[in-house]
């Protein structure tokens, strides 16, 4: 499947003229693989057609910078059109208005409104010191009331009284003045699920925004949603009228065009982003995240946030130091696989690297996932202190007893230090190393900006154990830590191998701090 | 709403997919209808039908192949809308086809016990609760287990369906160990001689590796209790999903071993046309469809319906 739209274009224009304007016929052969890279990434289709005849048009004629291929610059076109479309960060919901304000949550089955209801409730209970009342409107659904009610009383947030059969409308009132009488400031109703082509039901959503008068009326929609997402997204608007989106689910491996579309059709702002199942897991919305992603450039923000958030800095600029000095024993390697147990495992590192599903689908194919996490610090636990320090002393003997300590083969002893062998040579080698385009997220990883240019790369590569019987050269990497806030991550041509862009510093909103 | 109108006399899922789809401006019944009075079969026109192809989610590849398909033989030649659509409907349906397969319950198992996986909110809890009243209806005597220990009254929403076709639901408190509650659930149908054992479990993403880990454990203390569990076990897609439903069903599979699909929420305005791409793909059987809310709004599913509602054929 199309990974990344710089190496797509790369291929079809970088054998054209490097200097001067894109031609029309340079831009037409880039034009095909870039619509269908918003294709893959489930942009609807006539979202796609409007936003490439923009693309089109910027790109035609566009002067290339010498240091730029035409690719990259179709990228950065690409890219910047995208941020234009989904707009500004910043929008949030809106309190603006006499208390209780009113937020009405809509959308389709299962898109996650409850649970968005509940993470709204507690960001503007405990962030805002608001005091919120929910209440569930969903008289149809089994147990959809009481997952609401089970929620808030886990957040210690209230919500209104169950009566039994009321209407929807009638409930969205009783809400209010329950609101009114308690001094509450805010009050979110969370509605049924429903099809946009169930008129009964259309109409009664319209019914209970005109009992409401909602100040927010929030499209809930599933960030994995596909083509679909312009009609429903077109519908609510038409028939409830919406003052925002939020995205559920941004943190499945979804390519997430559906926000493009959403936001295309309705020119509403996407508010808020839901990443987890959690009640915590609320975030605001920034559009260079979603652009990388439905460019297939990965998450690479949010993934130092995620390290940031998870890695001990102390601990790990102390693995950097021994790493570049080339001391990196077992104890080491033992934190590392912790610190990539907890950003999620391999997957979850995984999907929010850019450029690297050939790496992904070959851990799938080797069968490595994150039980060898698990197994492989099993066996370092069964190890004396000796031991881990000086892996060399690991003798048949002593091999056979950390085996059974830790229930498994020799084997698996023996593959294990062999990877260890393999990953402190690599650290050798990055500590003695140039540096390459990838500095930038090599000093936000603790390498002190020593990380390896693509060459060497490549050698580690020729150097890592294919097949199964090691972790791939990616992941180890990573996790060493964070020494400070935000790194000045490179571009993506970097990522992918390719020369540094001079022409274009901060290129795709990766080099900005938030 | 089903639930709240038992006495409305009931479509056909098929009247409503068709009345659905007459409403989507976008679908490719009208678009085609549109564009081809009788005209001459030319690339404009195959790029038309693979438009409304990929409208419908079939993906990039998927979409072209089947345009292509279309176009063999019949370039250049003058060709009617009717006709158009009756060939886009057969080239998908020689996809489908070979999945279209009805859930086969093997009476020798007692209990049949069906796991039900899938992402949040796809539509498992309600797939269960269709289906228990459709094996009822066959004069099998069911059970539910509630496998999701996670979500905020998932345990409720079971125990209602439970009660609504009256099969006994084996539950545990909220947040305990889902593998051991379908231990505890298996044992409790074989006691009762129970014919289907039907588990929930809880919605989980794919690339959420602790998650997946969970249910790979669930599946491996099943088949502790019986090596031949679990003998079904279904992936519930929803149909808004776009392409993400490739890597949903790939990683399913890998870690639960999924043996069929059902696809839900084909009574809105999405299309489900991964399943082409799906069927093309790994060739897993396709059971059910979901058409609604109510507890009869579950359909086998038959490739030439399937593919004439892409194609946006109205019977
Ligand atoms: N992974 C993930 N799961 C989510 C997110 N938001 C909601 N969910 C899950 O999605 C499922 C459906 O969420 P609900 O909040 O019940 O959805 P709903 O829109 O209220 O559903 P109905 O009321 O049945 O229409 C649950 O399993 C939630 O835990 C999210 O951002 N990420
Ligand atoms: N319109 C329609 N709605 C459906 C269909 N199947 C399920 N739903 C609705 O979709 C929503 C989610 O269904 P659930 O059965 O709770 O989904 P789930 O997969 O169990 O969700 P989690 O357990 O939270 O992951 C509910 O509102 C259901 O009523 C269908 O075929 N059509
Ligand atoms: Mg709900
Ligand atoms: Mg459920």
């Amino acid at each position: 499947m199309f990974d990344n739209l710089s190496e797509k274009l790369g291929g079809i224009l970088d054998r054209l003229t490097r200097r001067g304007a894109l031609t029309e016929a340079d831009v037409d052969a880039a034009m095909r693989e870039v619509r269908r890279a918003l294709l893959e990434a489930d942009v609807a289709l006539d979202v796609v057609r409007g936003f490439t005849e923009k693309v089109r048009e910027q790109a035609i004629g566009a002067t290339v910078v010498k240091s730029v291929t035409p690719g990259q610059m179709v990228v950065k076109i690409v890219h910047d059109q995208l941020i234009a479309t989904l707009g500004a960060d910043g929008q949030t919901i809106d309190l603006n208005a006499p208390a209780p304000v009113p937020i009405m949550m809509v959308g389709l089955q299962g898109s996650g409104k409850t649970t968005t209801t509940a993470k709204l409730a507690r960001r503007l209970t405990s962030r805002d010191k608001r005091k919120v009342l929910m209440a569930s409107l969903d008289v149809y659904r089994p147990a959809a009331m009481e997952q609401l009610a089970v929620l808030g009383r886990d957040l210690e947030i209230q919500t209104l009284p169950i009566v039994a059969g009321q209407k929807p409308a009638q409930i969205a009132r009783r809400a209010l003045e329950a609101a009114k009488l308690g001094g509450y400031d805010v009050v979110l109703l969370d509605t049924a699920g429903r099809t946009t082509l169930d008129e009964e039901m259309m109409t009664e959503a319209a019914e209970i925004k005109a009992a409401a008068n909602p100040h927010e009326v929030l499209l809930v929609a599933d960030s994995l949603t596909g083509q679909d997402a312009v009609n429903l997204a077109r519908s609510f608007d038409q028939r409830v009228g919406l003052t925002g989106i939020v995205l559920t689910r941004i943190d499945g491996d979804g390519r997430g065009g559906a926000a493009l579309s959403m936001r295309e059709v309705t020119g509403k702002p996407i508010k808020l982003l839901g990443t987890g199942e959690k009640t915590d897991a609320l975030e605001d919305f920034h559009p260079d995240r979603i652009a990388g992603r439905i460019l297939g450039m990965g998450d690479v923000v949010s993934l130092v946030e995620k390290a940031a958030a998870h890695i001990d800095a102390e601990k790990a600029a102390r693995v950097a130091e021994k790493m570049r000095k080339g001391q990196f024993d077992l104890n080491d390697m033992r934190e590392q696989l912790q610190q990539m147990a907890k950003m999620g495992g391999i997957g979850g590192l995984m999907g929010m690297m850019p450029g690297i599903a050939k790496i992904k689908n070959q851990i799938a194919a080797a069968g490595i996932d994150d039980h060898i996490l698990k197994r492989q610090m099993a066996i370092i636990d069964s190890m004396t202190r000796q031991e881990r320090k000086h892996p060399d002393i690991l003798k048949a003997s002593r091999k056979k007893r950390i085996a059974a300590g830790a229930g498994q083969k020799v084997e698996d002893i023996n593959k294990l230090l062999k990877m260890h062998r393999n990953m402190a040579d690599m650290m050798k080698m990055m500590g003695s190393g140039k540096r390459g385009p990838m500095a930038g997220i090599a000093q936000a990883m603790g390498f002190g900006g020593g990380m390896p240019s693509p060459e060497q790369m490549k050698a580690m590569a020729e150097k890592m154990p294919k097949g199964a019987d090691g972790l791939p050269q990616l992941p180890k990497d990573l996790p060493a830590g964070l020494r400070t806030g935000l790194p000045n991550l490179p571009g993506l041509t970097g990522l992918s191998g390719k020369p540094t862009l001079p022409g274009l510093g901060g290129f795709p909103g990766f080099g900005k701090k938030k | 709403m089903n639930d709240s109108n038992p006495e409305q006399p009931k479509q056909s899922w098929w009247r409503r997919l068709s009345s659905g789809l007459k409403r989507t401006s976008s679908s490719i019944g009208s678009a085609v209808a549109d564009l081809v009075i009788r005209r001459k079969l030319d690339r404009a026109m195959l790029e038309d039908i693979e438009d409304v192809l990929l409208r419908a989610d079939l993906g990039t590849d998927v979409a072209a192949k089947i345009a292509a398909a279309v176009g063999h033989g019949r370039y250049d030649k003058s060709i009617s809308a009717d006709e158009v659509k009756a060939v886009v409907a057969a080239e998908v349906e020689k996809v489908l086809a070979p999945v279209a397969m009805p859930l086969a319950i093997d009476a020798a198992q007692k209990p049949f016990v069906i796991l039900v996986v899938g992402v949040n909110g796809s539509g498992k809890t309600t797939t269960i609760g269709k289906l228990a009243s459709r094996f009822a209806a066959e004069g099998r005597k069911v059970m539910l287990a509630a496998g999701d220990t996670f979500r905020a009254a998932a345990i409720e929403q079971l125990k209602v369906w439970g009660e609504r076709t009256g099969a006994p639901v084996i539950a545990r408190a909220q947040g305990s160990d889902s593998a051991g509650l379908a231990f505890d659930a298996i044992t409790a149908a074989k006691t009762a001689a129970t014919d289907v054992l039907l588990i929930d479990t809880a919605g989980r993403l794919q690339n959420k590796a602790e998650l997946m880990n969970e249910l790979e454990k669930v599946v491996r203390v099943i088949k502790k209790v019986d090596a031949s569990a679990p003998h079904a076990v279904l992936l519930v897609l929803d149909a808004t999903v776009g392409q993400n439903a490739l890597s949903q069903v790939e990683a399913f599979h890998r870690i639960a071993g999924v043996t069929g699909l059902v696809m839900t929420k084909l009574d809105g305005t999405a299309r489900g046309g991964i399943l082409v791409a799906l069927s093309q793909k790994y060739k897993l059987p396709v059971h059910f469809i979901g058409v609604g809310e109510g507890v009869d709004d579950l359909a086998p599913f038959t490739a030439p319906d399937f593919a004439k509602a892409i194609a946006g054929i109205e019977s």
